[in-house]
């Protein structure tokens, strides 16, 4: 009769540690798939330092400026792009002149040198993005943006994951409006019936049949 | 028997030991997130303004069949204001409904929905902004506020960056349409009309 070389409780030892290690793995795999989702990690919700504290509530929401005033291109190109300094300018030269708040503005007109924002929304270099398709197929910025009009300084609505975009091309009737409700910021999506928001796809002529999805569109 | 079984198990378990290593892997790739190519409104050091979107140098013309001298482009015939749309531009109702959400979008601010300079910038003062509807601004002639909109006047700026010509037309056929709208006989009037007013009120 050989030695014991194992005490009595190993088989145990052995089972709890297996448990363990396997716990382990599982419970670093949640963590990292949770960090990933989190707004540590996706930004969403956490406004970002900007030069000028600029206020898309104080403008969009109180003074009424159409988005087009200063994101002027989005209907026509694939940016929206941000204000020329001239832009704030045209009101800036007469209403609050001497405002502190604005001097990073009238350096830039006098001197030139653009006003650096830091970016928001910002998809990585191998996405394709078109802002103009989807203006023109009756896409509100609000489906994307969120209200971005009760913002004091702007903040991301959404992650920009691929899942979520292929979520609105597979069935684009639940976000989509008729084309003039686009820059409405108030716009909510069920005061259409879905059969109205399919009548919608059928006359904008967006593509049911999966070509949405296809990797091209979004990886060229 | 059961000795083995176990041994098994465990040699199963040690292969598949790397794949906790997959978790490394998966956080270091942001070299194609971040290509080294201009996109627009990047900020490049290889300008001396920092703009990887470099404006056009001064008098670029669009490289197409445009005419810069032409006058849907100058808003003047012969050196004169034009007083007619240009041909390339057809009045129908479709521009003017195109007219009117460039006017609500980049003029009402300051001029107000009907044009009265009553705007919410102008209202909440101090940028005092004149009405369209004055007699000097219903005479002039269409190419006048083509101008106006190209090259700014006065304290206005200049919107021909951001208003390609086709628009700014559109934007002055629209205008005229307002200065009709505030500036009708109440004797030329359909009766079905006369309705209408009294249920805007
Ligand atoms: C008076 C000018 C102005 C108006 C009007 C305006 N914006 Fe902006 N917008 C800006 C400026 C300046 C920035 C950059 C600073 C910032 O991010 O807040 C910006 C940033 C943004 C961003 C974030 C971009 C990024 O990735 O950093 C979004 C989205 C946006 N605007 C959407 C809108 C929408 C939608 C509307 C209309 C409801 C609108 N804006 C109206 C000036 C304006
Ligand atoms: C259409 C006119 C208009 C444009 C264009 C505009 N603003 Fe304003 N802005 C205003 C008005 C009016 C106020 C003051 C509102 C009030 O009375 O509180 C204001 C207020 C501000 C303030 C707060 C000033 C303070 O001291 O509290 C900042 C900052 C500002 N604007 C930045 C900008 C920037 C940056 C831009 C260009 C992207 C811009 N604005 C474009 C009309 C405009
Ligand atoms: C289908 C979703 C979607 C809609 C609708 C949408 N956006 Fe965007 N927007 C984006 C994405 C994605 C980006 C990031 C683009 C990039 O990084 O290249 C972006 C970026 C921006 C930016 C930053 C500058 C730029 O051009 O990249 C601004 C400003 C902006 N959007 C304004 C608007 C406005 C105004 C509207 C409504 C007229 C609008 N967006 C509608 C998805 C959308
Ligand atoms: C809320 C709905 C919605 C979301 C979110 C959305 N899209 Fe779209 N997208 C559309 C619709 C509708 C069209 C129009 C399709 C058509 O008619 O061709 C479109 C068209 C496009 C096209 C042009 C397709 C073509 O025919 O060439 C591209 C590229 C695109 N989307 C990229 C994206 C990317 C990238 C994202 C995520 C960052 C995104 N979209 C998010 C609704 C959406
Ligand atoms: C509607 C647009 C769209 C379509 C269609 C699309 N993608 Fe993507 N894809 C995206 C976006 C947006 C991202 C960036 C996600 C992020 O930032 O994490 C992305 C990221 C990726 C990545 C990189 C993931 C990472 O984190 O490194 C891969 C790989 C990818 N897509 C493969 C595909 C394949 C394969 C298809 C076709 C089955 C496809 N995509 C179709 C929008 C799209
Ligand atoms: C930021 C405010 C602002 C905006 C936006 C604006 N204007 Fe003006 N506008 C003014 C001011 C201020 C004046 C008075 C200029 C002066 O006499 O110094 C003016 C004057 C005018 C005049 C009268 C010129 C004259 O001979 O008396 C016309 C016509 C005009 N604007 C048209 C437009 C059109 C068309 C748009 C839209 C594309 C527009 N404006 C947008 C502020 C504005």
């Amino acid at each position: 009769m050989s030695a014991q070389i194992f005490p009595r409780n190993a088989n145990a030892i052995f089972l709890a540690s297996l448990f363990g290690l396997v716990m382990l793995i599982v419970g670093t795999i949640a963590a990292m798939v949770g960090f990933y989702l989190s707004p540590w990690y996706t930004d969403v919700g956490v406004a970002k330092a900007q030069p000028v504290p600029f206020s898309h509530k104080h403008h969009v929401s109180e003074l009424k400026i159409d988005c087009r005033y200063c994101h002027a291109t989005v209907e026509k190109a694939a940016h929206a792009g941000f204000p020329a300094t001239e832009t704030c300018m045209s009101c800036h030269s007469q209403v609050w002149t001497t405002s502190p708040l604005l001097e990073v503005v009238r350096t830039s007109y006098q001197t030139g040198e653009p006003v650096v924002w830091n970016r928001i929304y910002d998809l990585p270099d191998f996405v394709y993005f078109n802002h103009s398709i989807h203006i023109a197929k009756g896409i509100g910025c609000s489906s994307c943006h969120g209200r971005i009009d009760q913002q004091q300084l702007a903040a991301k609505a959404q992650p920009l994951y691929m899942g979520w975009c292929l979520g609105c091309h597979r069935a684009p009737e639940d976000h989509i409006r008729p084309r003039e409700e686009v820059f409405n910021m108030e716009w909510d999506v069920n005061s259409l019936s879905l059969a109205e928001r399919q009548q919608l796809v059928k006359e904008y002529q967006i593509p049911t049949d999966g070509r949405l999805t296809n990797c091209f569109v979004c990886h060229r | 028997m059961k000795y083995s079984i176990r041994q098994s198990i465990l040699a199963r378990v040690v292969r598949l030991a790397w794949l906790p290593l997959c978790l490394v892997l998966v956080a270091c790739h942001v070299d194609m997130y971040d290509q080294p190519k201009y996109k627009p409104n990047d900020v490049s050091n290889f300008f001396p303004d920092g703009r990887a979107m470099q404006p056009p140098p001064a008098n670029t013309v669009p490289l197409n069949s445009y005419n810069p001298n032409s006058p849907l482009m100058t808003g003047r015939v012969e050196g004169q204001l034009a007083d007619q749309l240009p041909p390339e531009i057809k009045l129908d109702a479709a521009l003017l409904a195109h007219g009117q959400s460039r006017y609500n979008a980049f003029c009402a601010p300051c001029h107000g929905l009907v044009g009265d300079g009553q705007g919410v910038i102008a209202y909440r003062g101090p940028m005092t902004v004149p009405s369209l509807h004055q007699d000097r601004l219903r005479t002039v002639p269409i190419g006048y506020f083509f101008d106006v909109i190209t090259n700014g006047i006065g304290r206005m700026y200049s919107y021909a960056a951001r208003i390609p010509p086709e628009d700014r037309w559109a934007i002055a056929a629209y205008i005229r349409a307002l200065q009709l709208s505030q500036n009708t006989d109440v004797a030329l009037l359909s009766e079905a009309e006369l309705e209408r007013v009294k249920a805007g009120r």
